[in-house]
């Protein structure tokens, strides 16, 4: 497709600019930093964002795959789901990428062939937003989920000795008695 | 379908940035999930501190006591006068920033006032604008401000969004430890009663019953019997502690957390069968039954009042010496603060190993010796009979607790003793491990349930280490010696990394134990079938039943 062919030769800005939407939706301070410091174990949020926004953009030219974009959406989400964020908020980057590209490619859109790619380029970023809201609910799910489950363990013994839980041998061990 | 979706341009315009205001004049927003409950007023009652009421940090009045601006003032003034360090750390800060970004809360969360220099600010500036002349003055400009509730609010909020782990001062060019000024932060807001119920709770239970549960002597011994049972099925070892038993030579203390608590359990049964394997002579005490300390997140007069059960009990029983198992804050009290607060233990004796014959000349003042100091100590005079192969399954990695590594550098016993144990152990990164590990996020009180979304922001740097080192070398294990890691770090790992469980260092001992007339370890200490038990060889019939494949089921 002629779009991949511009869109690779703008794959640096793109991705730049696709960062720092995300990044500054923390603030300044917070941004400065994740912006700058390059050490995945001192600044690991940073360093994911980074790294999974250039999977998905691979991933957006190869052809968009449900199972592959999972875990790098996955990554990003995965933080952004627990931090001090509206679910908007968590999850606008994925819309906000259908603005960096068009903007970026905006001039060398000439012919209505391109503008037809440029859609069906949008659509594939419209099914990676479909899969980030599946990812950002299991991520919420999963916290839920723990709460549960925390309150068994920390009593855990408690619990057996009352008979109000249940053992099985193998991992999943513990069954709810209650019911 | 394009069509119908709202055009880019539209989503491209909302503004996603946060407002930029002075961090003065930024407020926390109080939501669930993000606060701690409040304590309740029977919890304050039962230890005597200030104000206990009901309230709840989302109400507009926290009702605090009249002349609360009064408190606080000559709260900050005779903690000044008392400790040397908390003057000097108001004093001294230059803003260089080393530290900014050092706190596993502001790299988790992303909010600027989790950068431990931005964190003191929030008691200097008061401490400027209401005890300095030149901020009471200038105020702002001099970087003072006044006391208001507001303040208090927030003082809530980041104060007990800091873990205590001291990782900060590491990397501070003066020593300026944040942790100190925390402590001292919380000290204050105790004043008011401003309290959390996760602290406030165990300290009551703990001064009235001897443990933050509140089990009854009877509770926690029947509690240990039922261990033992699981050990008898699992071992097929009959074990028969001692409890308050007068004359024992060695007093074993623990956090109570590991007597009723998942995974903490298993670490007990480890320590059971260890005792049993070299047959010590020790007691259990259902009175000084927790190592933990939550009166250290309270003040220093409560961690004091809880400490001296441990020497109160030592006595009363006659012992030699304490031994004391896995633990992260309560080492952080014995080591730092246990001497000068209940000391001298002049009524106990020089710890030496009755089994090897080592003098802890270490622990001469204390008289207290680290269960991972003592077991390292007997497998290196071999008096372990270890078959390290049945944690082959387990590829371990470890977790260095910020008080037992920060707090009292005992760094190589617990990679020794694991080393020993198992035969896969591989560390994290050193930018994550020893001084420079990454705490929990849910140390100092903080790891109730109600906060456990905070919890998983505050322990991501953690999380992320061991994530790399289980993607590059296959760590699917992470041992600790600390019982609220054991407690916070499973569900950790479930969030960031699924395929990663979690253990104590004594239970990783008690798998690898040989017992002297064992049965089959067919199960490890957990009842689960251990995928690295190897059937002994069949006699006659050829057909092996298939049991071999065992093995090769559960192992990740
Ligand atoms: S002591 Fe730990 S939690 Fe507290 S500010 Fe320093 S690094 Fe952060
Ligand atoms: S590193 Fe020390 S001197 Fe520098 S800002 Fe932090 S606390 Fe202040």
């Amino acid at each position: 497709m002629k779009l991949f062919t511009i869109l690779a030769k703008h794959k640096k800005a793109v991705l730049k600019k696709w960062l720092d939407s995300i990044v500054e939706s923390y603030p300044q301070e917070t941004a400065r930093f994740l912006r700058n410091k390059k050490d995945q174990f001192a600044n690991p949020v940073g360093y994911t964002i980074e790294v999974e926004t250039e999977h998905l953009f691979d991933l957006l030219m190869e052809g968009m795959d449900r199972e592959k974009v999972t875990p790098y959406l996955d990554r990003i989400i995965r933080i952004r789901a627990i931090q001090d964020f509206t679910p908007s908020q968590a999850l606008y980057f994925v819309f906000a990428l259908k603005y960096i590209i068009r903007h970026q490619v905006a001039e060398e859109i000439d012919s209505d062939a391109l503008e037809q790619e440029l859609v069906d380029l949008e659509a594939s970023i419209d099914m990676m937003a479909l899969v980030a809201f599946e990812v950002y609910m299991a991520c919420r799910e999963k916290i839920y989920d723990l709460r549960a489950k925390e309150i068994q363990q920390n009593a855990y013994l408690l619990l057996r000795r009352a008979e109000l839980i249940v053992e099985k041998p193998g991992k999943d061990r513990i069954e709810d008695n209650a019911n | 379908m394009a069509a119908k979706t709202p055009s880019p341009e539209v989503v491209g315009q909302v503004d996603h940035h946060p407002p930029r205001k002075g961090w003065m004049d930024t407020k926390p927003e109080f939501k669930p999930g993000n606060y701690l409950y409040a304590a309740q007023p029977q919890n304050l009652e039962g230890v005597g501190l200030a104000n206990p009421r009901t309230w709840n940090p989302l109400d507009d009045d926290w009702q605090l006591p009249a002349d609360w601006k009064g408190t606080v003032r000559e709260g900050i003034a005779e903690r000044l006068q008392r400790y040397r360090s908390f003057k000097l750390f108001m004093d001294i800060c230059v803003r260089c920033g080393a530290c900014a970004d050092k706190c596993h809360f502001f790299i988790g969360s992303g909010d600027p006032k989790n950068m431990p220099v931005l964190r003191a600010e929030l008691l200097r500036s008061v401490y400027r604008g209401e005890l300095k002349t030149a901020g009471k003055i200038l105020g702002k400009m001099a970087g003072g401000r006044k006391l208001t509730e507001d303040v208090i609010k927030e003082w809530f909020y980041y104060f007990f969004q800091c873990t205590e782990c001291r990782r900060c001062s590491v990397f501070c060019p003066y020593g300026i430890d944040t942790a100190e000024i925390t402590i001292m932060a919380r000290e204050l807001l105790n004043l008011l009663g401003c309290n959390i119920d996760w602290i406030a709770g165990p300290v009551n239970n703990c001064f009235h019953n001897g443990n933050h549960l509140g089990l009854q002597p009877h509770t926690f011994k029947e509690n240990v019997e039922y261990l033992l049972d699981d050990i008898e099925e699992y071992v097929g070892v009959k074990i028969e502690p001692t409890f308050n038993r007068k004359g024992a030579e060695i007093l074993f203390i623990t956090p109570s957390g590991d007597v009723f608590a998942e995974p903490g359990i298993f670490t007990f049964m480890g320590y059971l069968m260890l005792f049993e394997h070299i047959g010590l002579d020790y007691t259990w005490s259902t009175y000084a039954s927790e190592g933990g300390n939550f009166g250290f997140f309270t003040s220093h007069e409560m961690m004091k009042r809880l400490n001296a059960k441990m020497y109160h009990e030592a006595k009363r029983l006659g012992v030699k010496w304490i031994l004391g198992g896995e633990c992260g804050h309560m080492w952080r009290v014995v080591h730092q603060y246990m001497d000068t607060m209940n000391g001298p233990a002049d009524f106990l004796e020089m710890p030496i190993n009755p089994v090897t014959g080592t003098v802890f000349n270490n622990a001469s003042a204390t008289k207290m010796v680290h269960i991972t100091e003592f077991t390292a100590d007997l497998i290196k005079n071999d008096k372990l009979n270890l078959d390290p192969s049945q944690n082959d399954h387990l590829t371990v990695t470890f977790h260095d607790s910020c008080n037992t590594s920060r707090g009292m550098g005992l760094l190589e016993e617990p990679r020794y003793v694991m080393n020993k144990v198992c035969n896969n152990f591989v560390d994290m990164a050193p930018q994550v491990t020893r001084e420079n590990t990454f705490c929990c996020g849910s140390g100092s009180g903080l790891n109730a349930g109600e906060y456990l979304e905070m919890r998983m922001r505050g322990g991501l740097p953690r999380a992320n280490g061991v994530k790399r080192v289980h993607e590059d070398k296959g760590a699917n294990m992470l041992a600790c010696v600390c019982a609220i890691d054991r407690a916070v770090l499973t569900p950790l790992m479930e969030y960031w990394v699924p395929d990663v469980d979690c253990c104590g260092v004594s239970e990783l001992v008690g798998n690898a134990l040989v017992m002297e007339g064992q049965g089959e370890r067919e199960y490890n200490l957990r009842g689960e079938e251990n995928p690295s038990y190897v059937p002994p060889p069949e006699p006659e019939e050829p057909e092996g039943e298939g049991e071999a494949e065992a093995g090769e089921e559960g192992a990740e």
